[in-house]
C-alpha cells in the first residue's frame, strides 16, 4: 500500500480527517448553529422562526417602546460593562493569590510539590454548582462566618453582615471557582525556571524584591498570561456564581444569556449576546497577542 | 615578590555538613586556606570532593556549618550573597534568557544603582574586554557556547568585584575552545588584577593557569602550593596520582636521613632523602614521574624487567614495565621510539632528585 508516496496532499487530508470531524462536530458546528440562531426571529414558545432578522443583535443596543418607536437602551451595555469589570477584578485577585501560591509550591521538595498540586486540583472533582452552594452556607445569614462572628461576640444576634447577594460575594465565588486555573499555568512556568538564575541574580546584588521583579515575574510571564486568559474568559460568561451568590439581583452576561434560552425563550437574542461575548473574548485575545509581540519587539530592540 | 601579600580570602576551620532527613554528608572538613590579592587560585579535585561547596560558601549560596570566611579582613559569613563584593561565573553560565547581552552585563551595575552613563560606559568596557561588543543586542539563546561563556564572564566582571569566583567555567566547552579560553582567562586575570578563585577537576587546566593550587579530596585540603611544587613534590599518594601520571613503587628502607637508601621490590636501589621517622626495614612507597625514569637496553640474564606494553602516541610513547607484580610506567622520549619494542629486556635508572618517599 502506498503510505507516503505519490499523493501526499491526499494522504494528509485523509489522515487528518478524524481530527476535522471532531473539531467540526464539537466546535465549529455548535458555533455555526449559534450564529444561525442569532440571525433568526424568535418564537414565542422557544426555538426559532426560520426567517432572517437582525432583531437579536438590535436588541443588545435598542428597544422598542410602547409606541413602536425604536430607542436606545443602555441596560444590556451596562450588564456587559459590569460583567467585564467583575471578570477583570476576579482575574486580578486570582493573580494576586495565585502567583505567590504557585511560587510557594514551586519551591517545595518534589514530594510536597506533588501533594500540593494534587490539592489544587481537588476542587475539580466535585460539581461547580455544589461547591458554589457550599459558599452560600459559608457566607449566608447565620452561615459559618456570621455564626463564628456571633460566637466571638463581634456581632450581635439580630444584625447581619449582609455578605450574600453582593458583588463581593460574586467575586469570592468567581475567584474560588477559577483560582486553580491561574495557579497551574503559573506553577508550570515557574517549575521550568532554572533556579540557578535566581542564584546568579542574587550574586549580582539583587535583593528579594528585585529578584521577583527582574527575574521571576518576567520568566513566569507566559504562565501569568495563560492563567489570566483561563480565568478571565470563563468569568466573563459565568452564571452559576452570579446567580447563586449574587442572587441574580444584578444581571451579568452569563446569567443574561442563560435566561434568554430558558425562561425568556428569546433564543436569537441569547445567541446574539453569546456571539457578542465571543467577539469580546477574541478582541481581548488579539489585544493580548499584540501586546505580547510589542513587548517582545521592544525587549529585543533595547 | 617584594611586596607584602594582601590576604583576599581567608578560610578558617570551615566545615560544611549537608543534613537531610536521615543522612549527614560532610562536604568539607576543617578547611583552612588563604588566597592572596591578585592571585589566580585554583581549587582542584575530583567531582564531589567539596571544591564547589567551598566556592559556594565564599559566594554565600550555602550556609556555613562551622568556621569563618574573611574577605579582605572582613568577616562575610553572615552576609547574604547580594551583599558580598564577589561575583560568580557559573558552570552553565546561567545567563538571564529574557534579557539581551547588554542587559545581562549591566544587571549587576543596575542593582548597585549606578549612574546610567557610568553603567553604559562600564558595560561597553567589559563587553569590549571579552570581545563581545558586537553582540550587545543579542539574546543568550542566539549565542554559541563560547560566546555565552564570554558574556557570563563580562557579567561577573562588570560590577568590579574584589574577587571573581569561577565554577568550572570551561567544562561545557569543546577542547579547542577550552584551550583558547584558558589563555584568555589567564590574560584577563593579569590585566584586571582581580583575584580569581577557579574551580576545576581538570589538572591540566589547573597547572597551566594557576598561581597557586589547592588540591582537595573527600572534603579535605590535601596540599596547597604552586603548580611546580604540586607536580614535583606531591604531599601524598592522592595528590601524586591525581596530578599527572605517577609511579608509586613499593620497597623498604635501608638507611634513613638526607642521603638515605631504599630498595625496591624490583631489586633496584635508590638514593634519596628518607625522613627520620622511617626506620630500617620499614616499608616505604616511592613516588616517581614516568618521564623522569631513564631506561637502557639489557638482556634476559641481567634484568627481570621487560616491556609488557608499548603505546605509541605520535610525539612520544608510554611503556609499561613488569617485574615481581610491580608495574612501572615510563615515558619514552621521541628519540628512543625506534630503539625499544615490546618484549625487550631493559634496565632502569633513577636520576638524582627524581624520586621521593611518599605517605
Amino acid at each position: 500500500m502506498n503510505i507516503q508516496g505519490e499523493n501526499k496532499t491526499q494522504n494528509r487530508i485523509y489522515s487528518l480527517l478524524p481530527l476535522w470531524i471532531v473539531v467540526g462536530i464539537f466546535m465549529i458546528g455548535p458555533l455555526l448553529v449559534m450564529a444561525v440562531v442569532s440571525l433568526m426571529e424568535s418564537n414565542v414558545y422557544g426555538g426559532v422562526h426560520f426567517k432572517f432578522s437582525l432583531s437579536g443583535y438590535r436588541q443588545i443596543l435598542f428597544d422598542t417602546n410602547l409606541f413602536d418607536e425604536i430607542e436606545f437602551n443602555p441596560a444590556y451595555l451596562i450588564i456587559i460593562g459590569r460583567s467585564f469589570m467583575l471578570a477583570l477584578v476576579a482575574t486580578f485577585i486570582s493573580l494576586l493569590i495565585g502567583f505567590p501560591a504557585a511560587y510557594f509550591i514551586s519551591r517545595q521538595s518534589n514530594r510536597v510539590k506533588n501533594i500540593l498540586i494534587f490539592l489544587v486540583t481537588i476542587p475539580f472533582w466535585t460539581n461547580l454548582l455544589i461547591r458554589t452552594f457550599a459558599w452560600i452556607i459559608i457566607l449566608g445569614k447565620g452561615g459559618v462566618i456570621e455564626s463564628s462572628f456571633n460566637f466571638f461576640g463581634l456581632l450581635d444576634e439580630e444584625s447581619s453582615l449582609n455578605l450574600m447577594y453582593t458583588n463581593s460575594a460574586i467575586l469570592i465565588g468567581l475567584v474560588y471557582s477559577y483560582l486553580p486555573l491561574m495557579v497551574l499555568p503559573i506553577y508550570a512556568s515557574m517549575e521550568k525556571m532554572d533556579l540557578r538564575l535566581l542564584e546568579a541574580a542574587t550574586d549580582l546584588y539583587s535583593n528579594r524584591i528585585e529578584l521577583i521583579r527582574k527575574i521571576i515575574l518576567p520568566l513566569s510571564m507566559p504562565g501569568i498570561i495563560g492563567g489570566s486568559i483561563l480565568v478571565f474568559v470563563p468569568c466573563l460568561g459565568a452564571f452559576i456564581a452570579p446567580d447563586l451568590l449574587g442572587g441574580g439581583k444584578k444581571l451579568l452576561l452569563g446569567s443574561l444569556i442563560q435566561f434568554q434560552f430558558s425562561y425568556a425563550r428569546n433564543w436569537p437574542f441569547g445567541a446574539a449576546m453569546a456571539m457578542f461575548l465571543l467577539a469580546l473574548v477574541i478582541l481581548v485575545l488579539i489585544f493580548n497577542a499584540r501586546l505580547n509581540r510589542k513587548h517582545r519587539e521592544y525587549a529585543s530592540q533595547k | 615578590m617584594t611586596l607584602k601579600k594582601v590576604n583576599a580570602i581567608e578560610v578558617k576551620n570551615v566545615t560544611k555538613v549537608y543534613r537531610s532527613s536521615n543522612t549527614e554528608t560532610r562536604a568539607l572538613r576543617n578547611a583552612n586556606l588563604t588566597i592572596y590579592d591578585n592571585e589566580f587560585f585554583t581549587l582542584l579535585g575530583p567531582s564531589g570532593c567539596g571544591k564547589t561547596t567551598l566556592l559556594r560558601l565564599i559566594a554565600g549560596f550555602e550556609d556555613i556549618t562551622e568556621g569563618s570566611i574573611n574577605l579582605f579582613d572582613q568577616e562575610i559569613v553572615n552576609l547574604p550573597p547580594n551583599k558580598r563584593p564577589v561575583n560568580t561565573v557559573f558552570q552553565q553560565y546561567s545567563l538571564f534568557p529574557h534579557l539581551d547581552v547588554y542587559e545581562n552585563v549591566a544587571f549587576g551595575l543596575r542593582r548597585l544603582k549606578k549612574d546610567e552613563s557610568l553603567t553604559k560606559k562600564r558595560t561597553m568596557e567589559v563587553l569590549e574586554l571579552v570581545q563581545m561588543k558586537d553582540y550587545a543586542t543579542r539574546k543568550p539563546n542566539q549565542l554559541s557556547g563560547g560566546q555565552q561563556q564570554r558574556v557570563a564572564l563580562a557579567r561577573a566582571l562588570a560590577p568590579e568585584p574584589k574577587v571573581l569566583l569561577l565554577d568550572e567555567p570551561l567544562s561545557a566547552l569543546d577542547l579547542k575552545l577550552r584551550q583558547a579560553m584558558r589563555y584568555e582567562l589567564k590574560t584577563l586575570q593579569r590585566e584586571t588584577g582581580i583575584t580569581f578563585v577557579f574551580v576545576t577537576h581538570d589538572q591540566e587546566e589547573a597547572l597551566t593557569m594557576s598561581d597557586r593550587i589547592a588540591v582537595i579530596n573527600e572534603g579535605e585540603i590535601q596540599q596547597i602550593g604552586e603548580p611546580e611544587q604540586i607536580y614535583e613534590s606531591p604531599s601524598n599518594k592522592f595528590v601524586a596520582n591525581f596530578i599527572g601520571e605517577a609511579n608509586l613503587l613499593s620497597g623498604f628502607c635501608k638507611t634513613n636521613g638526607e642521603n638515605g637508601l631504599c630498595e625496591l621490590y624490583t631489586g633496584h636501589s635508590i638514593n634519596l632523602f628518607v625522613p627520620s621517622h622511617i626506620k630500617q626495614n620499614d616499608k616505604v612507597t616511592i613516588f616517581i614521574r614516568p618521564e623522569r625514569i631513564k631506561i637502557v637496553k639489557s638482556s634476559k640474564d641481567k634484568s627481570q624487567l621487560s616491556i609488557s606494553e608499548f603505546t605509541y602516541l605520535g610525539n612520544a610513547a608510554t611503556i609499561q614495565l613488569k617485574s615481581n607484580e610491580q608495574i612501572i610506567n615510563v615515558n619514552l622520549p621521541i628519540e628512543d621510539l625506534k630503539v625499544f619494542k615490546k618484549g625487550d629486556y631493559v634496565d632502569i635508572e633513577f636520576p638524582k632528585g627524581s624520586a621521593q618517599v611518599i605517605d
